[in-house]
């Protein structure tokens, strides 16, 4: 038995740089600045993660919805609502973390850049929960990007916190 | 012959990937990722032709080969066993390679047979037969003599007169034979006419004495209107047998090599050394035979390009190659589905409906989807991002047929379906004409067409939210429209004060919003009185159903909020759960309550039983027991019922291969162990201490050991049950139908015994571990003939 798995893998141990391609799948350039550790380190962590970060999700998507979608690419162990630091209610991002890294892949790979709630959501590594993670980090208490965006976005509050605040 | 300035190679191609320094040499594994790049990318959209593509690549290769044979070898090998839907790009490479270095030709030939050796060997039959298929389409580039394929060929076709061995094996031959033919059929044909003859005869009466038992578990429709789901053999041969009617002419294949004919017919063609299948053996392990899976043809495109008939060539050659680019780009959804819509022949050929067909068709294939289900909900929508005029037309046209011809779809297809639809939706605004389906308002709620709808609208609410729903459909489909999820608490009202356990469930609500401790609960819950016994054992933790209604309709009610609050809840009280539920009674009533409690939320109950199973408060058996009880017989048709099985199964499952897992791995810790010990005194030898390293390790194996047995045990038990319990249900429903002299064939009947199915497809590899078992124990002469054709269809999938 374990020779015809070693014999499979020099049968197909030639495979083509075109077909390993998995750019879904692959670390993006983003790297959280608050981690506590080396950039190696993270980066090790998130080669073997399986808890993806999800953003842009509207403030009203539940828990409920996610497993829905993200259970789609295999059994999810957790799920973080990501919290107003100040309000202490859903502020658009969460985590969602599988039992096997194969299943956050393929999350990645289909669920990434589809929609929940009407919206494109985006997912991304994630180096592992760790406690006050789930709070945004804008100076209001939501995430960054909703303390200076322009728009005007009915799943996000409305306006940004500092067009609001004019 | 050569024309311009000779080539340099690799290492002198501009543009190659390399600015054009003044080096001597490139990394060899610099060359190495060139050569790769350069073989890989002929074929993609150049500025110039393929074929003057080809003959500069060909000028490349061969001035590398006394550098990098081996390489080129390597890669030219892996690109015809990976690459299939280019194959007629890399066989004229190799003919013009062949013409230049005769050499070279011989040695891939000989790199090829033995490459396919190794693929028979270690059970890879699919990549075996691209590989087969390369070398046949080797003739057509003047590397291999016509003769010595057809011996090959002889060679295969002799495995039909092999005694004792399973019909997947002679199957495999025999279709690696015929899905070369329409490269190679006409070159063969004209070479050794009467060979081939014999070949062909002797084919047709093994695929008419070929048994075909398995064909009805394995078909995504059960009617042959409009078209039939034919065995994927039956149909081959048809095509072949159509093929040959036309004497072999075959228009749909792009060949390269035939404009280099004037080069390729001068070069010298190699021999195949005789071939002899690799006998069959225990651990050999064939594919299983397919249903090709139909849902077009020609009437339902009729503005577009005509779309090649169901036994013509051209459509198994199209199916074959859509096929291969998804199992090449299943990772790339974007480039999947521009090499999809690149693929040749737009024009002359509806593309789209052959996309969506072949999409389709892997989506519903029996036992399993070869990619992960999501995948294709995705690639559907990459295709109709980028064919946004018509690509979803066609998808629209294509729902609304599998819809009418719901009726004799097998249910696991329909649960496909379902989860398809509702997905694809939720990325749409949900924006459907439902008004077009009316006609399922006026039937039996539990007939396929209604049943399908209650299904989607269901999915599509756990994506959205219950008012989302009422709103996107019209007024008249509010019967189909899901429940309002929320929970239902019995102890909820004053006007039911007079319930059994009423006053403990307040005083529980209390001390729970009261942060109690496990003890304290315990303690509360003394005083609730067993209705079932009059004989009293002192501590009173033997079953009461009571208590576990009490507790657990309180404590879910309090935590009813989101999945978070009860899994809290589970794990913050998981000392009571255990004590409640330690009997089996127990876990089934815990089961019943959390039932009762979530009825209107199927959604929350899979998700309590994931983390009931997980946590070790109920076991797989209690699951199993619990949805074959008469209490869930009302929902026993529904799909999350079916979703929350399968889902226990997986769980046990994995359960089993982590523990076999950790056991194998520990076994590999002590035999390194023993190697460092062995490599490292030779002369200081003393038992003792070894004996005593060792012991932790060897102490650990036989725990190992013992945990893989009983789980193995538990999950050989897990399925017995379920088979149990399936043929009592369909006995009685049969017995009660004789009785009675009604139709046995009810809308109940067909789901039940296609979910039988499905517990035998899904989980076939563990199954058949119990053959023996199964056919003594549970599925025995006497049974009912129609349970009984179920586990022989079964049987014939491997025979």
């Amino acid at each position: 038995q374990q020779r015809r798995q070693r014999s499979r893998k020099m049968c197909s141990g030639g495979t083509l740089s075109i077909l390993r391609s998995d750019s879904y799948a692959d670390l993006s350039q983003y790297r959280d600045q608050h981690f506590r550790g080396t950039r190696y380190e993270q980066e090790r962590l998130l080669r073997k993660s399986c808890t993806l970060y999800v953003g842009n999700l509207s403030f009203y998507t539940t828990e409920e919805q996610i497993h829905e979608l993200f259970g789609k690419s295999g059994d999810v162990k957790k799920i973080i609502m990501g919290l107003d630091k100040v309000k202490k209610t859903a502020c658009g991002f969460c985590f969602v973390e599988y039992y096997a890294r194969g299943d956050a892949e393929n999350a990645m790979r289909y669920i990434n850049g589809t929609r929940l709630d009407d919206r494109i959501i985006r997912t991304d590594w994630d180096a592992g929960f760790k406690e006050g993670r789930q709070y945004g980090r804008g100076r209001s208490g939501g995430q960054v990007r909703d303390e200076y965006r322009q728009d005007y976005d009915a799943g996000r509050g409305g306006y940004g916190k500092t067009v609001q605040c004019q | 012959r050569a024309r311009g300035r000779p080539s340099n190679g690799a290492a002198g191609v501009v543009g190659a990937g390399q600015p054009h320094k003044r080096r001597r040499t490139s990394e060899p594994s610099e060359i190495e990722e060139r050569l790769e790049s350069l073989i890989c990318r002929v074929g993609e959209k150049s500025t110039s032709s393929l074929e003057s593509n080809l003959e500069g690549l060909a000028g490349v290769l061969e001035a590398d080969l006394p550098n990098y044979k081996s390489k080129i070898l390597r890669i030219l090998c892996t690109v015809a066993r990976l690459l299939p839907e280019k194959l007629t790009v890399y066989t004229t490479l190799v003919g013009l390679l062949n013409a230049r270095n005769y050499n070279f030709g011989g040695e891939f030939v000989e790199a090829m047979i033995r490459q396919l050796k190794e693929c028979l060997k270690v059970n890879m039959y699919n990549e075996a037969v691209f590989l087969v298929r390369f070398l046949s389409d080797l003739v057509n580039c003047h590397v291999i003599a016509a003769p010595s394929m057809v011996a090959m060929f002889e060679n295969f076709v002799s495995v039909t007169q092999e005694e004792d061995v399973p019909q997947v094996r002679c199957d495999w031959y025999i279709f690696a034979f015929l899905s070369s033919l329409p490269w190679v059929g006409k070159e063969l044909y004209e070479k050794k006419d009467a060979e081939m003859d014999r070949l062909l005869s002797q084919t047709e009466s093994y695929l008419k004495r070929r048994q075909k038992i398995h064909v009805p578990m394995l078909q995504v429709w059960t009617a042959d209107k409009p078209h039939p789901q034919e065995e994927y053999l039956d149909c081959l041969w048809s095509q072949i047998q159509k093929l040959k009617k036309d004497r072999w002419q075959e228009r749909h294949i792009l060949r390269p090599y035939l404009a280099f004919d004037s080069i390729l017919c001068e070069a010298l063609q190699h021999n195949l050394p005789p071939f002899t299948p690799p006998p069959h053996t225990e651990d050999s392990v064939y594919p299983m035979p397919r249903v090709i899976f139909r849902m077009f043809d020609y009437t339902d495109d009729p503005e577009g390009p005509v779309m090649p008939g169901s036994h013509s060539v051209e459509r198994f050659v199209i199916e074959e190659n859509l096929h291969c680019i998804i199992k090449s780009h299943w990772k790339e959804r974007k480039t999947c589905a521009a090499q999809l819509l690149s693929y040749p022949g737009n024009n002359k050929i509806p593309l789209n409906y052959h996309i969506v067909e072949v999409i389709f068709a892997e989506l519903f294939q029996l036992p399993s989807p070869p990619h992960i289900e999501v995948m294709y909900t995705t690639l559907l929508i990459e295709l109709c991002k980028l064919q946004p005029g018509s690509l979803p037309q066609v998808l629209a046209q294509a729902t609304e047929m599998l819809y009418m011809r719901l009726d004799t779809m097998n249910t696991t297809c329909v649960d496909r379906f379902i989860n398809w639809f509702s997905h694809h939706l939720s990325n749409f605004q949900f924006r459907w004409s439902w008004e077009d389906w009316s006609d399922c308002l006026t039937q039996d709620l539990e007939k396929p067409k209604p049943k399908f709808v209650r299904e989607v609208l269901e999915k599509c609410m756990r994506l959205s939210y219950h008012q989302r729903i009422i709103d996107i459909v019209p007024a008249s489909f509010s019967v189909l429209s899901p429940a309002n999820p929320v929970c239902i608490y019995k102890y909820g009202d004053e006007s039911n004060r007079s319930l059994p356990g009423y006053t403990v469930a307040l005083c529980l609500t209390i001390a729970i919003k009261n942060k109690a401790s496990n003890d304290e609960i315990f303690s509360i819950l003394k005083d609730v009185p067993n209705p079932n016994q009059d004989d009293d054992d002192d501590e009173g933790f033997t079953f009461n159903p009571l208590k576990i209604e009490v507790f657990v309709q309180t404590l879910l009610h309090l935590a009813a909020k989101s999945f978070s609050h009860s899994f809290s809840a589970l794990a913050k009280f998981h000392e009571v759960f255990k004590t409640l539920a330690e009997s089996d009674e127990g876990k089934l009533h815990v089961l019943r309550v959390v039932y009762e409690v979530w009825k209107n939320h199927p959604q929350m109950i899979a998700v309590l039983v994931d983390k009931m199973i997980r946590t070790q408060i109920v076991d797989c058996a209690a699951v199993a027991n619990w949805i074959f009880s008469s209490e869930l017989a009302h929902d026993f048709t529904r799909f999350y019922i079916w979703e929350i099985l399968h889902s226990t199964i997986r769980k046990m499952n994995k359960h089993v291969l982590k523990i076999h897992k950790e056991l194998e791995e520990t076994k590999a810790r002590l035999a390194r162990q023993h190697k460092r010990r062995d490599s490292d005194d030779d002369d200081d030898d003393d038992d003792r201490s070894s004996d005593r390293e060792d012991g932790p390790l060897e102490e650990q194996i036989e725990r190992l050991q013992e945990k893989v047995e009983s789980a193995q045990s538990e999950q050989k038990n897990l399925f017995l049950v379920i088979f149990q319990r399936f043929i009592m249900l369909l006995t009685e429903h049969l017995v009660r139908c004789e009785t009675g002299g009604i139709d046995v064939f009810t809308p109940w009947y067909k789901s039940c015994i296609e979910r039988l199915q499905q517990i035998f497809l899904q989980h076939h590899q563990i199954i058949q571990q119990y053959m023996v078992t199964l056919e003594n124990l549970l599925f025995t002469a006497e049974l009912d003939h129609h349970i009984l054709a179920v586990f022989q269809q079964f049987c014939a999938l491997q025979a």
